[in-house]
């Protein structure tokens, strides 16, 4: 488990809950990206506040490079960021893999209402049956799809 | 209408972001290989497992478990007139079907849709294809639920 960096994990996972809890107490909004993103599309009726979240969310990440370096990638300090590359047995080339996972993505967590944050840490904190569904769902099915595949 | 163009409603947006963006980088899920570290459960057994993800998850759960049980208790949030609390209840088959799919995309990269916009700030390569196909894959799922509030509110409630 050399890799394993659970102080730097809980400190960011604390983050992410007061960046959730303040949307959430202040203007009564969950702190879900796919929801922000994708809600960016006609026909949006918020979009001000979503593309405020959406462009200080970057800010954010580089200015906590700068101000914490050398965590891990990203930054003056850190290693470059890069997208992780297909497995062996796929021959059709990087561009194409992501293109798919991509594709997925976006269409999977429009369909179900959430990602990661607004099902995964909003919605199992507000104890929604629908989200705790999906967590199990998308966690399985993003493990088994890591197995079968030999990604990593 | 005038609250979305409210100073303290759109810097409460923006001091959220900037703490998710924050969150991101601080806790590493921003690398996508750290994040198919924790997904790889082959790996357990030999010793590399990376369990990083959990202790990210858990921690901003409580955080949000204390905010949501203080909303509860004030029944309106500060600059808007109400909590918009999802109201689908049902689990349906586009919520099962849709985290299924996801889970698929989300296993092939390793980047989930926070990441996904945080690593604008790092630009890796290929970051552009990711995104646009993110953005098409939104809109198509947009074009098979049904659209409007009370078509998805009637089938998921």
């Amino acid at each position: 488990m050399e890799n394993f960096t659970p102080v730097s994990a809980a400190l960011g996972g604390v983050l992410i809950g007061l960046s959730a809890a303040l949307l959430w107490l202040g203007n009564g909004r969950i702190a879900g990206i796919s929801g922000i993103f994708g809600q960016l599309l006609p026909p949006a009726r918020t979009v001000v506040w979503r593309l405020v979240f959406l462009v200080t969310l970057v800010a954010g990440t580089l200015l906590a490079s700068y101000l914490v370096p050398g965590l891990g990638v990203g930054g003056p300090g850190g290693t470059p960021a890069v997208l992780a590359a297909p497995p062996a047995w796929f021959t059709g080339g990087a561009p194409l893999w992501i293109a798919v996972s991509g594709l997925l993505t976006g269409f999977g967590t429009k369909i179900g209402n959430g990602c990661t944050s607004g099902h995964g840490v909003c919605g199992i904190a507000r104890l929604s049956t629908r989200s705790f569904v999906a967590v199990g769902v998308f966690f399985g099915a993003a493990i088994i799809t890591v197995t079968l595949t030999g990604i990593v | 209408m005038a609250k979305s163009l409210n100073l303290p409603y759109l810097a409460v947006a923006a001091v959220s972001g900037a703490l998710f963006g924050a969150g991101l980088y601080v806790s590493q899920m921003v690398d996508p290989l750290k994040v198919l570290r924790f997904l790889d459960f082959t790996a357990i057994p030999t010793g590399g497992w990376d369990p990083s993800l959990a202790f990210v998850i858990v921690p901003a759960i409580v955080v949000m478990f204390v905010a949501v049980r203080i909303g509860r208790r004030r029944q309106v949030p500060a600059f808007d007139t109400s909590f918009h609390e999802p109201e689908f209840k049902k689990i349906d088959t586009p919520l099962v079907a849709g985290a299924a799919i996801f889970g698929i995309g989300w296993g092939m990269s390793g980047i989930c849709p926070g990441p996904a916009i945080s690593l604008i700030a790092f630009w890796p390569f290929s970051l552009l294809v990711f995104l646009v196909a993110l953005f098409v894959g939104s809109y198509a799922g947009a074009l098979v639920i049904p659209s409007g509030h009370d078509k998805r509110l009637a089938i998921a409630q």
